[in-house]
C-alpha cells in the first residue's frame, strides 16, 4: 500500500500503514460479512442457507404475506415512533432541569434517572413483568392501546439516553443568550423555544435517532413485557428463529437492516456525517 | 449566570421536572421496589407469593451451582472485554489518525453494526457458523491446502476434514458476544483518543521511542480514561447478555440472565429470580464504585 501512496507518509499517519489498514480491513469483514451473507441469502432459491440455488423474491413474497410477521412489523414501528416522541419530551425537560436548576437531593435525582442506563436489560425486564402483573396492567385493550405496556417500558429506558444527549450539548450554550432573550422582553415558554430548543436540535435529532433504534433493537425488555398476543418484531423472529428456521427470517432481517440504513441516511441527510459521527 | 435556585422560578421548575420524576418514580423505582421486596418472598401456592422477609433466595444464590455460574458469567464477560479492547484498540487508533475525508466513514462503518437489530446480527452470526456456514467451508479449505501440502513434501495427507462444532458451545458465545459488543468499545476509545495532544507522541517518535513504545508509554496512559470507559461500556452488558448465550450456546453455556429469565419462565420461582436480578445490580454497582474510585486516584497526586 506504502508504495501506492503519491506523498510519503507523516509518522503520525498510522492509519497509512499497511498492517493498520489490514487490521481495520479485516474487522470490517468481521463486522459487515455475516449482514452481507445473510442478505444474499434472503433472495436463495433454497430452504436452508446453504447452497446458492438460483434468485428469487419468493421470500419477500412470504414474509410480506406473513400477517403475523408484519403485524410484529407494525407493532415495533409503532412502539418506537411513540417512545422516541416522549423520550425526547421527557429527556428535553428532564435535562433541562439538571442544567438550570439547584435544587434539593439534585445528586439523587440525576443518579436516579441514569439508571436505566446501566441496570442489565434482563433486570429491567424482570422488573417490568412484576410491575404489570402487580398493578394488573389490562393486556386485551385494542390497538394501539394494548401497546401500552412496552411502550412505557420502552420510554423508560429510553429517555436516559436523551437527557444525556441534550445535557452536554446544553453544557456549551451561551447563557448570555438567555438573558439577551429576557431582556428582549421574551418569557419562559418564548425563551425555551425560540432560544434553548434551536440550540438542542442537534441533540435532539441525535436522541431521536437513538431512541428509535434502541426501542427498535429492544428484544430482552419487551420478552418480559409483551402480553401473550402483542408481538413485536424482534419477539417474533426469536420465535421464528427457535422453532422453525425458515429463509422468511432473512427477508424480513433484510427489511430491517435496509431500514436502520435509510434511517441512517435520513440522519446523515439532516446532520452530515460528521455530527452523527460526533453524537457517540 | 450560575444554577438558579429552584425555589426562585417555582413555575419553571415544576414544569420541567414534575413530568420526569414522575415518570421515573412510576416506571421505574417501584417497579425495581417491587423487584427488591419480592427478593425476600417465598412461593406460596401456586400464583401467591408470600413476602416474609427470608433470606432464603439469597442462601440458595450462594449454592454452588449459582456462584459457578456468577463466575462463569464473569469469567465470559472479562474474556470479551479484553478480546474487545485487543481488537478496538488500533482500529480506534486507524480512525483517530486517518485523513479528515476518511474519518466519518469510518466511524459510520463502525456505528451502523451497533445502530443493527442485535438479533438480526445474531442470527447472520449463526448463519456463517453453522455446520455448513462460510467459516466451516473456509477451515475445510485450509485443511485441504494443508493436506496437499503434506503430499507434496511427501507426508501422508491428512484425515478428512470433518466439519468442525463452531455454534451452541462456549467458544460461539465469546464470539458472538465480541461480534455483538466490538462498537461499544472502539466509539469510547475513539472519543479518548481523539482529545490526545498529538504534540506528545510526536515528541516521543523525535526523541527516538519506536512507535509500539510510543503506544505502551504515552498513548495508552494518556487514554487511560477512554480505556476504562470503554471496559465498563463493554463489560456490563456482557455480563447481563441474555440473547447470545441463549441462541449460540450450548447447554452448558448458561450466563446469569439465562439462569434469571428461567426463573421467570419455566421454573416459576419469582422470589429466586428477583434474588439473582438484585445480585446483578449489586455487582454493576460494584463495578461502576471501583471505576469513579480509579478515577479519583490521580487528583489526589
Amino acid at each position: 500500500m506504502a508504495l501506492l501512496s503519491r506523498t510519503p507518509r507523516a509518522p503520525l499517519e498510522y492509519s497509512r500503514t499497511l498492517w493498520m489498514r489490514l487490521w481495520v480491513g479485516a474487522v470490517m469483514v468481521f463486522l459487515y460479512a455475516p449482514l452481507i451473507v445473510l442478505m444474499i441469502f434472503s433472495f436463495n432459491d433454497s430452504k436452508r442457507n446453504v447452497v446458492w440455488r438460483g434468485f428469487t423474491m419468493k421470500y419477500y413474497d412470504k414474509a410480506l404475506n406473513n400477517d403475523v410477521l408484519v403485524e410484529a412489523l407494525v407493532n415495533s414501528l409503532t412502539i418506537a415512533a411513540l417512545a422516541t416522541v416522549v423520550s425526547l419530551i421527557l429527556g428535553a425537560i428532564s435535562a433541562v432541569m439538571l442544567w438550570r436548576f439547584r435544587f434539593p437531593l439534585k445528586g439523587a435525582v440525576d443518579g436516579t434517572i441514569s439508571l436505566p442506563i446501566i441496570v442489565p436489560e434482563i433486570c429491567m425486564g424482570v422488573a417490568f413483568l412484576m410491575f404489570f402483573a402487580k398493578v394488573q396492567w389490562p393486556t386485551d385493550l385494542i390497538w394501539p392501546l394494548n401497546l401500552s405496556a412496552i411502550t412505557i417500558a420502552h420510554i423508560t429506558f429510553c429517555f436516559p439516553f436523551v437527557t444525556m444527549v441534550v445535557r452536554s450539548r446544553l453544557a456549551s450554550f451561551n447563557r448570555e443568550q438567555e438573558e439577551a432573550a429576557k431582556d428582549l422582553g421574551a418569557g419562559e415558554w418564548q425563551m425555551f423555544r425560540d432560544v434553548l430548543i434551536p440550540h438542542m436540535k442537534p441533540a435532539l435529532i441525535a436522541g431521536a435517532l437513538l431512541s428509535f433504534t434502541l426501542s427498535l433493537d429492544d428484544f430482552v425488555i419487551t420478552y418480559f413485557t409483551s402480553g401473550p398476543d402483542t408481538v413485536t418484531f424482534p419477539v417474533k423472529v426469536y420465535s421464528m428463529l427457535r422453532f422453525s428456521v425458515t429463509p422468511e427470517v432473512n427477508a424480513a432481517s433484510t427489511i430491517l437492516i435496509i431500514l436502520t440504513i435509510v434511517l441512517t441516511a435520513i440522519a446523515l441527510k439532516l446532520q452530515g456525517v460528521k455530527a452523527i459521527a460526533e453524537t457517540h | 449566570m450560575a444554577e438558579q435556585d429552584w425555589k426562585t422560578n417555582k413555575r419553571v421548575f415544576a414544569a420541567v421536572s414534575l413530568p420526569t420524576l414522575l415518570w421515573t418514580i412510576l416506571f421505574f423505582a417501584i417497579p425495581m421496589a417491587i423487584v427488591w421486596v419480592y427478593s425476600f418472598g417465598q412461593n406460596a401456592g401456586l400464583n401467591e407469593i408470600d413476602i416474609s422477609g427470608t433470606l432464603d433466595n439469597y442462601k440458595r444464590a450462594t449454592e454452588w451451582l449459582y456462584l459457578g455460574i456468577f463466575g462463569k458469567s464473569f469469567a465470559v464477560a472479562a474474556l470479551v472485554t479484553l478480546i474487545c479492547l485487543i481488537v478496538g484498540f488500533p482500529v480506534a487508533m486507524a480512525i483517530t489518525f486517518a485523513s479528515e475525508k476518511w474519518r466519518p466513514w469510518l466511524l459510520l462503518g463502525i456505528m451502523l453494526p451497533f445502530w443493527t437489530n442485535l438479533l438480526v446480527r445474531t442470527y447472520a452470526l449463526m448463519i456463517i457458523l453453522g455446520q455448513q456456514g462460510y467459516a466451516n467451508k473456509g477451515l475445510e479449505a485450509l485443511w485441504g491446502g494443508a493436506s496437499w501440502i503434506k503430499t507434496l513434501i511427501g507426508l501422508q495427507p491428512l484425515p478428512t476434514w470433518e466439519p468442525a462444532q463452531l455454534l451452541f458451545n462456549n467458544f460461539a458465545v465469546v464470539f458472538g458476544l465480541v461480534y455483538v459488543h466490538l462498537p461499544f468499545m472502539v466509539l469510547p476509545l475513539y472519543a479518548a483518543l481523539d482529545r490526545l495532544d498529538r504534540s506528545l507522541v510526536e515528541a516521543s517518535l523525535d526523541l527516538g521511542a519506536g512507535h509500539f513504545r510510543t503506544i505502551m508509554r504515552i498513548v495508552v496512559p494518556l487514554a487511560a480514561p477512554g480505556i476504562v470507559a470503554g471496559v465498563m461500556i463493554t463489560l456490563i452488558p456482557a455480563l447481563g447478555a441474555y440473547l447470545t448465550p441463549d441462541l449460540m450456546g450450548g447447554t452448558d453455556s448458561q450466563m446469569i440472565a439465562n439462569v434469571i429469565e428461567r426463573q421467570f419462565k419455566k421454573a416459576n420461582d419469582w422470589p429466586f429470580g428477583a434474588a439473582l436480578s438484585f445480585i446483578l445490580i449489586y455487582a454493576m454497582f460494584i463495578l461502576i464504585a471501583l471505576q469513579s474510585m480509579r478515577r479519583k486516584v490521580p487528583e489526589l497526586h
